[in-house]
């Protein structure tokens, strides 16, 4: 019976807790509501870590609080001399003991969840055909912006990864320039994309993005990387399985695609003539992955946001280009080239060709 | 300085003078406080500008970059150039008189640690004026300091490298200190607290900060002279500096909170009017959280992407640290309990820290959980956890040993409603800033943002942190005005100015003589002066020695010339990438000038002067009147 | 402390070094700094070791063919002697003997010099001859650093050392100057042990890959 009520109380209290923390945030960035098994499992830990040291809290401030009321001189009297105790042996056992007793309970599920997410070995697995059986994704980050390459299925873009849901999706990370790291909140932890060596980390994505406020889930740099860290924002769309076949073959689709500076279209010869240096605009480049200077805009039409964090608004592209420095300071793209040698005609059109880069109309 | 001018009023540049040569801990105990205060003053309203920044989305008070330089300077002052003087202000104004000793083991070293910390903190800060701060993090993480163009980075290193051997320098007097100078009947296991969390924060800065020193001095040598320790394209790699960072960081938030651990170990048992509650537990935990203390470093690279096996180890060797810490917590409780607890205010900053040191104790426990912390790292959560800890813990601790100190220091008190009303705003402040925190970082808000956006549901909780923020700003500038206040009031000329003082530092009459006691005390049991107070001892104190010569050590202006020369060849070390022609020169003759005076240094015998007997008497009646320190 | 208090071999006190508090004060205080230095030595050691061979891409310098075990062996030679050296000093100092402590000093002043030597010309040889500079690679600047912290540190103890000798020379021995000379020997036989493990690490675990 006694026992039974523990667990009653025990399980309330986790209940209070959950209701309490998941009121918390919005469903496309809070790691309160997560939306992968990754960060499902991460929850679980906070709520099991959470109970277990709101336990500790509670006993501790009731103790003090009694004794605080308790002992005060106002009710001791100004001359009282309390005894003068050396100590317990009994109570330092009792809480040295304890605490380990519920270190070691916490211990045992850190364990088991550290090797388990850290568990990459099918990465290397392959078929009979030697190809890989996983999906996995090279993630390359770089000054202000996020290449997601493809290497099995020949593909890369930017800025907004596309990713199956129900299945491990394996990840590559690394940075072109300086450390990043790499977070998307709701779906699961983060990892650090080094300068040396590659990360590797798998993530599950268990809902589709598309009901979400923008269509996608809102993913960070998490490591300092100079003034525009904060902007470095990208987006995560979740597509059902078939989805997302169809639109790997989309994006194959688009191999030879490239802009041509005779175009009767004023943007796409402007790009041509000044953009498509660093910027591809076939989602098949041939090159491996992270070698690109500049994020592939195959998708541009297709993304929630410009630059990662403005509205997908033709507008925002316009001052995007006559100013990056003001959206992203210290990007790479201010100085590539000079916006004023655009006329404004120029730009616009240059807006609506970017604009209308697109595999999913 | 052969005899001691009594009595006599000095002009203001014979007492300015005084300051740039002592070498009395107590002189330079006072000196560590208030640079260590002016400094906090400045990281602190560089705290203010960030919390602005952040109070409402899309927020342009400040530019980003100017952004990264206020989040760096604020972190790399807090901890380096404010709590690590404020707490060094008091060990050495505390620690001589609790162990009874006249001075430090090395009084000329003590001021020239000092001098190096000084300096190299003005150095750090003049990078403002001259083409930017540096803008890497307090962490300053290789790949991106490395990037970092201009010369704040460089600032930074030089900065720190200077200070940092100044703290080096007094972590070595002080182990030395207390190894050797303690008072006839002190053995180990009868200092107080104070002290020893001291001589362990002493052998925690001498085993972790060498790691700091040759990180700084990878990054001098790869940002000005070449080489490639960090450079990955020449082979290098940027995960050392983690960890030689880490190996020194970890250490460092211990070489803080256990000295505020020591002051509440102090200040507990007076207004509890009771011994501190297992105190060889208390002993033995300190030196138990100082050991594992060095075993942790990585679980600040769970995310770097060091394998599941160093994460498993070092998170089970993080959640360790909980029980010796526990362990304090607890006898703190026990030790109010039964006792008759008296609410002042160094009273109420230690009840106010144990809640608020629990609440930081708890969230650290479950970053240490490994997988948790893939979520919690970089987010607000662990500026949530961090924040609890140092200013719930350390910030806390300095406040309230302040007014508990006060009248040992400046033999004046400082005024106690006006210090009810400081820890109120304060306190309250704190946690609205710092406990919402927790939340943001759950909502996915990194750390380190110069700004965010108004989609992402992080408006409400940033603006309430921000009004917490604001509230702590106010609770400082009062703390500052009750310390200038305290100044035009009354000289104390007492001892044991809180009634219940149980420790050395209490038996002596305010103000303390330079030589402290006149009498080496003689210590017969834990809580020597308690011991004396209860057996009904008029004088005081129970003396190993009769009324004789004192032997006290020379004051030198060496000490700021080193420095001094240092931060010459500083400037030279800064501008040489730039390829100027005057850079190696002037890294020579600052070098020059320090190594001269060492020369000089070693070249005369010091052997320091001797106050006769009667120099004593005289000096004891000019300040307490005829009789002297009865 | 009286310094023109006059000793005999016989009033000479056994530890001399630790007679006076500041002299008990500078023997504990080496000792501190001492365990100081090892972290530093430890994290410069473990950065060489991390860095061993690494540069950029296509690198032929390995330093199982760059290092050799003569020059190497010499060097460590004169240090274990020098260290032995004052040894001898400090024997002499127990008894009293001044004249024996400021000759083996200037005896172990001069081996420390000729190692000194040696390493100059050691890295000349790999800067000049074999392109090796401190700044040809990561592996390099480990190299430089690890090594030539430990050249610092033997610098640092010749004029440290040399100093005494000058300093004291009119003086004589005395309980303000024996513990100088005591911390100074006991930094000196640091640094040997320093070395031993600089041998080891980097010539010997070089030279066999």
């Amino acid at each position: 019976m006694m026992k039974g009520l523990k667990k009653w109380r025990l399980f309330s209290l986790l209940a209070v807790m959950t209701v309490f923390l998941s009121a918390c945030g919005e469903e496309y960035i809070s790691t309160l509501q997560p939306a992968g098994a990754v960060g499902k499992e991460q929850f679980n830990l906070l709520l099991f870590s959470i109970t277990i040291m709101a336990l500790v809290t509670v006993v501790v401030s009731v103790l003090y609080i009694y004794a605080f009321l308790k002992f005060r001189r106002s009710k001791q009297g100004e001359d009282y001399m309390p005894k003068q105790v050396e100590g317990s042996h009994t109570l330092e056992v009792i809480w040295t003991v304890i605490p380990i007793i519920l270190l070691l309970i916490l211990a045992v599920p850190t364990l088991m969840s550290t090797y388990k997410l850290g568990d990459v070995s099918a990465m290397e697995q392959v078929d009979e055909n030697g190809n890989k059986t996983e999906l996995i994704v090279d993630v390359t980050a770089k000054l202000y912006w996020w290449e997601f390459a493809y290497p099995e299925l020949g593909i890369v873009t930017s800025q907004e990864l596309v990713v199956p849901t129900g299945e491990k999706v394996y990840f590559n990370l690394k940075a072109a320039d300086v450390k990043h790291s790499f977070w998307i909140p709701s779906i699961g932890g983060k990892m650090d994309t080094n300068v040396e060596n590659i990360n590797k980390f798998y993530l599950i994505f268990d809902e589709e993005s598309e009901g979400l406020k923008d269509g996608v889930f809102y993913g960070k740099c998490t490591e300092l990387c100079g003034p525009s860290h904060a902007l470095m924002d990208f987006k995560v769309k979740t597509l059902a399985p078939e989805a997302f076949d169809a639109w790997v073959a989309s994006m194959q689709a688009t191999e030879g695609q490239t802009a041509s500076q005779d175009s009767t279209d004023l943007g796409e010869a402007t790009f041509a003539a000044s953009c498509l240096g660093c910027h591809a605009v076939s989602s098949v480049t041939g090159m491996p992955s992270g070698a690109a200077i500049g994020p592939n805009l195959t998708t541009f039409g297709d993304r929630s946001h410009i630059a990662g964090y403005l509205e997908h608004e033709k507008e925002n592209l316009v001052n995007w280009i006559k100013n990056p420095e003001k959206y992203k300071p210290g990007n790479l793209m201010t100085n590539a080239y000079d916006p004023k040698k655009f006329s404004d005609e120029e730009i616009n059109a240059l807006a609506d060709y970017i604009m209308s880069l697109s595999v999913e109309q | 300085m052969s005899s001691v001018a009594i009595g006599k009023e000095k002009g203001f540049g014979a007492t300015f003078w005084d300051y740039l040569t002592t070498v009395d801990h107590k002189k330079l105990g006072n000196m560590y406080f208030f640079a260590g205060l002016l400094f906090f003053a400045i990281a602190g309203l560089e705290a203010l500008m960030i919390r602005i920044q952040l109070m409402v989305p899309n927020n342009d008070f400040v530019s980003a970059g100017f952004y990264n330089e206020l989040l760096t300077m604020h972190g790399t002052t807090m901890l380096f150039l404010a709590a690590m003087p404020l707490l060094f202000g008091f060990m050495n104004a505390i620690v001589p008189l609790q162990i009874g000793a006249r001075d430090v083991a090395f009084p000329f070293l003590n001021s020239l640690g000092f001098w190096l910390f000084f300096l190299g903190a003005i150095f750090l800060h003049l990078s403002f004026f001259m083409g930017g701060a540096p803008d890497a993090g307090w962490t300053s993480y290789a790949s991106l300091s490395l990037y970092s163009p201009g010369h704040g980075i460089d600032f930074y290193v030089l900065g720190l490298q200077i200070s940092g051997a100044g703290t080096l320098i007094s972590g070595i007097n002080f182990i030395v200190t207390i190894v050797t100078m303690r008072a006839p009947g002190m053995t180990f296991m009868r200092m107080p607290l104070f002290t020893w969390t001291t001589l362990i924060t002493s052998a925690l800065i001498v085993f972790a900060f060498p790691a700091l020193t040759v990180a700084l001095f990878f990054m001098l040598a790869d940002r000005m002279f070449g080489s490639n320790f960090f450079d990955h394209t020449m082979g290098g790699n940027t995960v050392i500096w983690e960890h030689l960072f880490w190996i020194f960081g970890h250490p460092e938030v211990y070489i803080l909170i256990l000295p505020a651990f020591g002051l509440f170990s102090e200040i507990i048992p007076v207004f509890a009017r009771k011994r501190l509650f297992g105190y060889s537990s208390m002993v033995f935990a300190t030196i138990l959280i100082g050991f594992l203390g060095f075993m942790v470093w990585a679980h600040h690279m769970f995310t770097t992407g060091l394998g599941p096996t160093a994460n498993a180890i070092f998170a089970v060797s993080t959640m360790a640290i909980a029980v010796p810490t526990g362990m304090k917590v607890f006898n703190w409780i026990l030790t109010i309990w039964g006792g008759s607890i008296k609410v002042t205010v160094p009273m109420i900053y230690a009840l106010g820290f144990i809640p608020s040191f629990v609440a930081g104790g708890v969230t650290g426990v479950m970053q240490a959980v490994a997988p948790l912390d893939y979520q919690l790292h970089d987010s607000y959560f662990i500026v949530a956890h961090f924040h609890y800890v140092i200013v719930g813990g350390i910030i806390l601790a300095i406040f309230g040993a302040a007014h508990f100190y006060w009248p040992i220091m400046f033999n004046r008190a400082l005024n106690e409603k006006l210090g009810f009303v400081v820890f109120w705003l304060f306190f309250i402040g704190f946690h609205m800033t710092f406990f919402i925190q927790h939340f943001l970082g759950l909502m996915g808000m990194p750390r380190r943002v110069f700004t965010y956006q108004a989609d992402q549901g992080w408006d409400l909780f940033n603006f309430i942190s921000s009004i917490g923020a604001l509230l702590m700003g106010v609770g400082v500038i009062l703390l500052v005005v009750n310390m200038f206040l305290s100044i035009k009031s009354k000289p104390l000329n007492t001892r044991d100015y809180w009634n219940d003082g149980r420790t050395l530092e209490w038996a002596i009459k305010t103000p303390v003589p330079f030589y402290n006691f006149k009498q080496t005390p003689l210590v017969r049991g834990y809580d020597p002066y308690w011991i004396e107070k209860s057996e009904g001892n008029k004088e005081g104190m129970t003396f190993a020695e009769p009324i004789g010569e004192i032997h006290m050590p020379n004051g030198s202006i060496l000490p700021l010339v080193m420095s001094i020369g240092l931060f010459i060849a500083s400037f030279g070390a800064l501008y040489h990438p730039d390829g100027v022609s005057w850079s190696i020169p002037v890294i020579i003759l600052g070098l020059g000038i320090t190594v001269a005076s060492m020369i000089v240094r070693s070249f005369k015998d010091d052997l320091g002067f001797h106050v006769s007997k009667e120099e004593v008497i005289a000096t004891e009646e000019s300040l307490y009147g005829k009789g002297g320190n009865k | 402390m009286d310094l023109n208090t006059k000793f005999t071999p016989k009033s000479w006190p056994d530890h001399a070094e630790q007679a006076t508090l500041e002299g008990k004060n500078k023997f504990v205080g080496i000792w501190i700094f001492i365990c100081s230095d090892i972290v530093l030595f430890a994290s410069v050691f473990a950065t060489y070791l991390s860095l061993k061979d690494s540069g950029p891409a296509g690198m032929d310098i390995k330093a199982s063919e760059l290092f050799g075990l003569e020059l190497a062996f010499v060097m460590t030679m004169l240090l274990l002697t020098s260290s032995l050296t004052s040894v001898y000093a400090m024997y002499h100092m127990k008894n009293y003997n001044f004249k024996g402590v400021q000759l083996w000093m200037g005896i172990t002043v001069l081996l420390g010099l000729g190692f000194l030597g040696l390493e100059i010309y050691e890295f000349y040889e790999y800067t000049v001859h074999e392109g090796f500079g401190f700044t040809h690679s990561a592996f390099s600047s480990a190299f430089y650093v690890l090594v030539g912290t430990h050249g610092l540190h033997v610098i640092i103890g010749l004029v440290w050392i040399t100093g005494l000798i000058i300093r004291n020379a009119k003086r004589g021995l005395n309980l303000y100057n024996a513990p100088k000379y005591f911390a100074s020997s006991i930094y000196w036989h640091f640094i040997d042990v320093i070395w031993v493990f600089i041998f080891t690490v980097v010539y010997l675990m070089g030279v066999l890959g």
